[in-house]
């Protein structure tokens, strides 16, 4: 039932429209370049990036700025957003937290799926105590409730610097990730090109730098952009309630707090406007995810499958 | 563990009626076309034949011939994006163009089918017995009661053991060989006209694969319905069919009836696959035939030009043969249909047809004439045993028992040789190489390689002696990382062992050569080439370093025939060339009678019977050897009509559950015409291997071995 | 048989204890009950202070380990000390947990049934236009927090209530039930309809989340080799994919709605929040700004245990469902 696949003479022709040395990666961009939703996503995204780091040039207020003579202003030119019943400006302080929003999310993002990886390769490819130390905290840590534990600890960075969050946000959001990093690594550990390595005589790291790593990449690369998204939204969740970034501070989850106590009033644009940014970069990052996933993996259903 | 597998003969009906009347399914210029990204595939092009009752059609072709895609077009059960043009009646009903309701109605009353994998074919969920009843109930209307009562007596004609025990088991509790006969009990429900075969033992070990074509052969006496058998296998064919269509890039370039095909083929193609399957019961001068293997590949089937789809890789292609694609036609008056263009000067003899493929020389080698008790021994197994703990429960693992994957067995492979290491699934075979390859000591036993005891190795020794020992694996595709260019692969043996940059490309270019690539090769990734091309690069890896012993996991298995007999052949040209030595591991007793010096057939962990080649399959001594090689079909339809079968009764014991004394005895056929007293022989005393009286090299494991010849 | 479960259990209890001990340790050093007093206006006096700090096993000038010892050794006689406003924390957890159940049951159930429904029915008409409509909404819920969710969905309530006007408004948003309610109908009705919006914040994403996953599952069983078979026998298409399909199809499915719905009764902080509901969510966030190590620290405890339930759960359902799977 297998559609035969372009078959080649003995003397190698690449597959069709695949020139020989750009390989992966070409084939990668062309199949993800196809997909709607995921150009949507990558080009939303970097408008949202040029809109939080460009954005503050359009207004002249700052986030901490208080304009007493218009309190809860609708949106106007000079209060793009409106203002709040203190007077801060809406727009500047949405801007400014998308900024610390964007950042958290990449460097959270970056350190939970890095060590995820370490550890899940490490603990399936040396197996023995390695793997059940590994296994038991990865348990742990899925036992402990992470919400829970990061509401907990909130009072240790109350008043130092807010990009103390990133290592606290990375340590409860590795396990996931880990854990399917190790079923993969327990596969390809099996497979005849490690074997093979090892049979030759190649050093372990060397195995995992070269052979491991390599396999389990597409997931790596879904995984981490997936844990961006997973990241900004447990950012602004522990801010809109009040443990994560604080005044002065601002983030989009204090911005959406603000905003949401009006959720019910006639100022209700003070909600939707910075609840809305947040749903964008969610959303493209998601896209972004998705279609990285199925260029990578054209077997993949879409499903994310753990 | 006895199995009925003959019926009794009121339910036989008379075989081989004559092919005359109106056709029972009759297939017209079937077209099958997929849209893909690349393009329309066009996967079949124009299949035509008749089917009447009680016939069987052979299809044989290689991987993406079409021959599956044109079945599961007579059962509607393409996928969505293919496009079916021609026709197909049903004793001459068009079925083409019947909706998902009508057809439901045939399929699995008119037309039922078998499939490949057994494994994956059942629903796991459901009870063998319940699926069987279903199959019952869909299209009869019957009673609970009734309907299990068929499906009983159902698993019972098929040959399953105790069926009212079996009746509730779930799918994954049966054996694949078991699995294959509920298929064929699902399958023969309703009486069908048509059991549609896919493949059907490609997927099981050849005693059990004896078991299953023998119970089909069964089911259509008993329902006399017509069988269309799909295979590779030309020796399934061989003893099974009728009727021959050999498939080609979708399309049949020669049909007729069986011994036609096999004794005067006229395609330039068939002529290549018979040629290139290495054989049983042929051995040549010096005690192998040379096998003829066609060069390259199959076209892609996206834009294939009017032409010849075989001219590149045809041995007599001419002119006409790229200007016109040929039509199915006969050769000759009283001649059987083929597409070739040159068809007229085969039948005709002008093409002799031993000479249409250049035979290949097989080298020699300076080792060859050195008597081997005087050529030193390069690796020397004794005692080596490894049994696993067996584990159950996915929910609570606990170990319930031990596997005895190989329990203690003694071999040794001298300088220049190849050993044939050859079982069933399960008989430890691939368990052993791996333990050798650790170069640690074993669990029990040693393990030498030059006279030096893997145990007693420092890291750096260890690290030396690999270079000296390599493997080549059975899946070329898994053994190569997808993600690295294939000069990097194998690049990779020689930059572990201090090879500076330079040196390794130039012997990465030389290694390439070598195997019948070139050296621009190297930067392509493993994905660019062929299954066999594969392989190749896996062999240049495995040769990087030179070694001396290279280790061969079944590395030919995966490979269509065609391209088999072209590895083989580079691998028997490389160790006359390289003095090399080979542990060959396979499961395939034809390839290892071609390859191999010496055999070594293991059973359960044990080796049962060893010896030089010739001894071994002329005249096997051990049951189970016996037992192995009269099960493989051979691809000569008079040899397989006057065979007959030695049919092991039951499944592959599992090396968890040894039995007691010879571990061959609950399947041993010997065993069964022995009096009491030798019985309890059997039953207590493990055999141990000894030398056939008046043999030098041959041994064999049974208290009661005695050769017979069985090929 | 029966020493591996108990060796599973143990493993899980000690998984259990030592994510506890780190919430409380985390707590206990993280939290300033003393500050509390301290900034209270007019201020407490020392000894009350001192008196109350010591009721509730928070007093600063203990070492840490000492308190947890005592608070481990009180767990252990089933007592979990004390809340913040001094009431006892199992009483307190008595009430509570039974508002998050009232909150959350009815939402955990909606959500199982509807995402397998919606999950299957999108793979068998994979690509049609019903498929891309669900596909695309999902991705909206997945992007929507529920602090995003909750607020806007009292944000279209007001709207609502607006729009059809009337002395009461039409949808509740605050709370459980009316005090004002009567009858067993009146207060039946005022319960459902405060739980209508609460229960849509929580199943919304639920839904999305599992029927993305039956779908990618139903795809793989529509491709499998049985399914064939099935319709080999002459089973039509639908009554294969039914009878067949789905079936295997909601075997790895059920692990993850046993997990999620499980930890759903852990408690629901934001829409607790936003729908002023006094669950556990609630608790956990107001003993936090109260610097209450004991009432943090059960919450821990009990959705620890919820998690383990869940595995245990989810175990046993997929043994039943899948006769591979044997216990």
């Amino acid at each position: 039932m297998t559609a035969p696949t372009a078959a080649d003479t003995e003397s190698v022709q690449p597959l069709a429209a695949v020139p020989a040395r750009s390989g992966r990666a070409g084939l990668v961009w062309r199949r993800f370049r196809r997909n709607k939703f995921a150009m949507v996503g990558l080009v939303g995204l970097v408008l949202l990036f040029l809109f939080a780091f460009l954005g503050p040039l359009l207004t002249h207020w700052s986030p901490t700025d208080i304009d007493l003579v218009n309190t809860q202003s609708g949106p106007t030119g000079d209060h793009l957003f409106g203002t709040d019943d203190v007077g801060h400006d809406m727009f500047a302080q949405t801007v400014n937290g998308m900024q610390k929003s964007l950042i958290i999310g990449l460097l959270v993002a970056l350190l939970s799926t890095g060590s995820a990886g370490l550890l899940g390769t490490a603990a399936a490819y040396f197996g023995g105590w390695w793997e059940k130390v590994i296994v038991w905290l990865t348990d742990l840590f899925l036992v402990v409730p992470s919400l829970l534990m990061l509401i907990i600890l909130s009072p240790y960075f109350q008043g130092t610097s807010w990009l103390v969050l990133v290592p606290m946000i990375a340590l409860f959001s590795w396990m996931i990730t880990s854990r399917v990093v190790r079923g993969m690594t327990l596969t390809i550990r099996e497979r005849e090109f490690v074997r093979a390595a090892r049979y030759m005589g190649v050093p372990a790291w060397t195995i995992i730098a070269r052979h491991i790593i390599p396999n389990i990449s597409s997931i790596l690369i879904v995984d981490f952009t997936l844990n961006v998204g997973a990241a900004i939204v447990t950012e602004s969740f522990l801010s809109f309630l009040g443990f994560g970034i604080r005044t002065p501070n601002v983030s989009l989850g204090t911005v959406i707090n603000d905003g949401a106590q009006f959720a019910s009033t006639d100022q209700w644009y003070l909600f939707v406007f910075p609840a809305s940014v947040l749903v964008l970069i969610i959303l493209c990052v998601n896209f972004i995810g998705d279609g990285l996933r199925d260029a990578l993996d054209p077997n993949s259903t879409g499903a994310s499958a753990r | 563990m006895s199995q009925n597998l003959l019926l009794t003969d009121a339910a036989g009906r008379p075989k081989n009626p004559a092919p005359t009347g109106t056709p029972l399914l009759s297939v017209q210029d079937l077209h099958v076309t997929f849209s893909s990204e690349a393009g329309d595939v066009r996967a079949v092009r124009g299949v035509s034949y008749d089917l009447h009752p009680g016939e069987v059609l052979g299809i044989v072709g290689e991987s993406g011939s079409g021959k599956s895609v044109s079945a599961m077009a007579i059962l509607g059960l393409l996928p969505d994006n293919a496009r079916i043009t021609g026709s197909i009646k049903l004793e001459g009903r068009e079925l083409l163009g019947l909706g998902d309701k009508q057809m439901s109605k045939i399929r699995g009353k008119d037309i039922a089918m078998v499939f490949q994998d057994p494994l994956s074919a059942l629903t796991p969920v459901f009870t063998v017995g319940d699926q069987i009843v279903e199959a019952l109930s869909v299209h009869q209307k019957l009673s609970r009661d009734a309907a299990r009562k068929r499906a009983l007596e159902l698993l019972d004609v098929v040959g399953i053991p105790d069926p009212e025990r079996r009746f509730k088991n779930f799918p994954h509790e049966f054996s694949g060989g078991m699995r294959q006969r509920v298929m064929i009990a699902m399958a023969i429900a309703n009486d069908p006209k048509v059991i549609l075969c896919d493949e059907p033992t490609t997927a099981l070990d050849v005693t059990i694969q004896a078991q299953i074509l023998e119970a089909l052969k069964n089911a259509q006496e008993l329902t006399g319905a017509a069988i269309l058998m799909i295979t590779h296998d030309l020796g399934v064919v061989a003893g099974f069919a009728d009727k021959v269509s050999v498939m080609y890039a979708g399309r049949p370039v020669e049909q007729g009836a069986v011994d036609e095909i096999y004794y005067r083929p006229r395609m330039p193609y068939t002529i290549g696959l018979l040629g290139s399957i290495p054989r049983l019961d042929v051995s040549g001068e010096h005690g192998r035939r040379p096998l003829t293997p066609i060069e390259g590949n199959p076209p892609s089937m996206v834009d294939l030009p009017d032409a010849c789809p075989f001219a590149d890789r045809c041995p007599i292609v001419t002119d006409i043969c790229r200007d016109a694609e040929p039509e199915l036609l006969p050769a000759g008056p009283d001649s059987h249909p083929s597409a070739c263009h040159r068809r007229a000067d085969l039948e005709s003899g002008t093409i002799p047809i031993d000479q249409v493929y250049p035979v290949p020389q097989i080298p020699e080698t300076h080792l060859d004439t050195v008597p081997r008790a005087q050529r030193s021994p390069v690796l020397e197994i004794k005692g080596l045993q490894k049994h696993f703990p067996l584990m159950r429960g996915a929910v609570f693992k606990r170990r319930v028992g031990t596997v005895k994957a190989v329990d203690g067995i003694d071999f040794e492979i001298r300088e220049g040789e190849t050993l044939g290491l050859v079982g069933e699934s399960g008989c430890g075979k691939t368990t052993t190489l791996l333990e050798i390859l650790e170069l640690v000591a074993p669990q029990a036993g040693s393990i030498a390689v030059f006279g030096r005891q893997a145990a007693k190795l420092s890291g750096r020794e260890r690290m030396e002696m690999r270079k000296d020992i390599q493997i080549v694996f059975q899946d070329p595709m898994a053994s190569l990382d997808p993600r690295m260019p294939v000069g990097e692969a194998i690049a990779e043996p020689l930059r572990t062992h201090g090879w500076s940059q330079d040196k390794a490309y130039e012997r990465v270019a030389e290694l390439l050569e070598l195997v019948g690539l070139e050296p621009y090769h190297a930067s392509r990734f493993p994905r660019e080439f062929s299954g066999g091309q594969r392989q190749r690069i896996c062999v240049a890896r495995a040769l990087a370093l030179n070694p001396k012993v290279v280790i061969l996991d079944e590395p030919v298995s995966a490979l269509d025939v065609s391209i088999q007999a072209g590895v083989i052949n580079l691998l028997d040209e490389l160790r006359a060339k390289l003095g090399l030595s080979y542990l060959f591991v396979a499961h395939d007793l034809s390839v290892v009678r071609h390859i191999a010096d010496r055999v070594a057939v293991m059973y359960l962990g044990r080796i049962v019977e060893i010896g030089d080649v010739a001894s071994v399959f002329e005249l096997p001594s051990h049951p189970y050897t016996q037992a192995l090689l009269s099960a493989i079909p051979l691809p000569d339809p008079r040899k397989e009509r006057e065979r007959s079968r030695i049919l092991l009764p039951g499944d592959l014991p599992s090396p968890a559950n040894v039995p007691s004394g010879c571990r061959f005895r609950d399947r041993c056929f010997k065993y069964a015409s022995l009096n009491a007293a030798e019985q309890m022989k059997c039953r207590d005393e493990d055999p141990v291997i000894v030398t056939r009286p008046g043999k030098e090299d041959h041994a064999a494991a049974c208290h009661f071995a005695d050769a017979l010849e069985v090929v | 048989m029966g020493a591996f479960i108990v060796r599973r259990l143990l493993n899980y209890v000690v998984l259990v204890f030592v994510a506890t001990s780190l919430a409380y340790l985390g707590a206990a050093t993280a939290f300033h009950p003393k500050d509390m007093y301290l900034q209270k206006n007019p201020p407490t006096p020392a000894v009350v202070m001192y008196h109350e700090l010591n009721e509730r096993n928070d007093n600063p000038d203990k070492p840490v380990l000492e308190r947890y010892a005592h608070w481990v050794d009180g767990v252990a006689h089933g007592d979990f000390g004390q809340t913040w406003q001094l009431d006892s924390v199992s009483k307190h957890f008595s009430i509570s947990v039974w508002v998050t159940v009232r909150l959350v049951t009815v939402a955990a159930v909606i959500s199982a049934v509807a995402g397998i429904l919606i999950g299957s029915f999108q793979a068998v008409r994979q690509y049609k236009f019903s498929d891309h409509a669900i596909t695309f909404g999902s991705y909206i819920i997945f992007a929507m927090p529920v602090f995003v969710l909750a607020p806007l969905l009292k944000l279209v309530a007001v709207q609502v209530n607006k729009a059809v006007g009337g002395n009461t408004p039409l949808l509740q948003y605050q709370g459980e039930i009316d005090p004002d309610a009567t009858g067993f109908w009146g207060q039946l009705f005022s319960r459902a309809d405060h739980l209508l919006l609460p229960t849509i914040s929580l199943s919304l994403g639920l839904i999305a989340f599992y029927s993305r996953y039956q779908r990618g599952q139903m795809l793989d069983v529509l491709g499998s080799d049985f399914l064939r078979t099935a319709r080999a026998k002459g089973l039509s298409k639908t009554r294969a994919i039914l009878k067949h399909g789905v079936r295997t199809a909601v075997i790895p499915v059920m692990t993850l709605v046993t997990y999620s719905t499980i930890l759903t009764f852990a408690g629901a902080i934001i829409t607790e929040r936003v729908f002023g509901w006094n669950g556990l969510g609630s608790w956990f966030t107001d003993a936090t700004n109260h610097s209450d190590v004991n009432s943090v620290a059960v919450i821990t405890l009990f959705s620890a245990v919820l998690v383990l339930i869940a595995g245990m759960l989810s175990d046993i359902i997929t043994a039943v469902l899948d006769p591979r799977v044997r216990l």
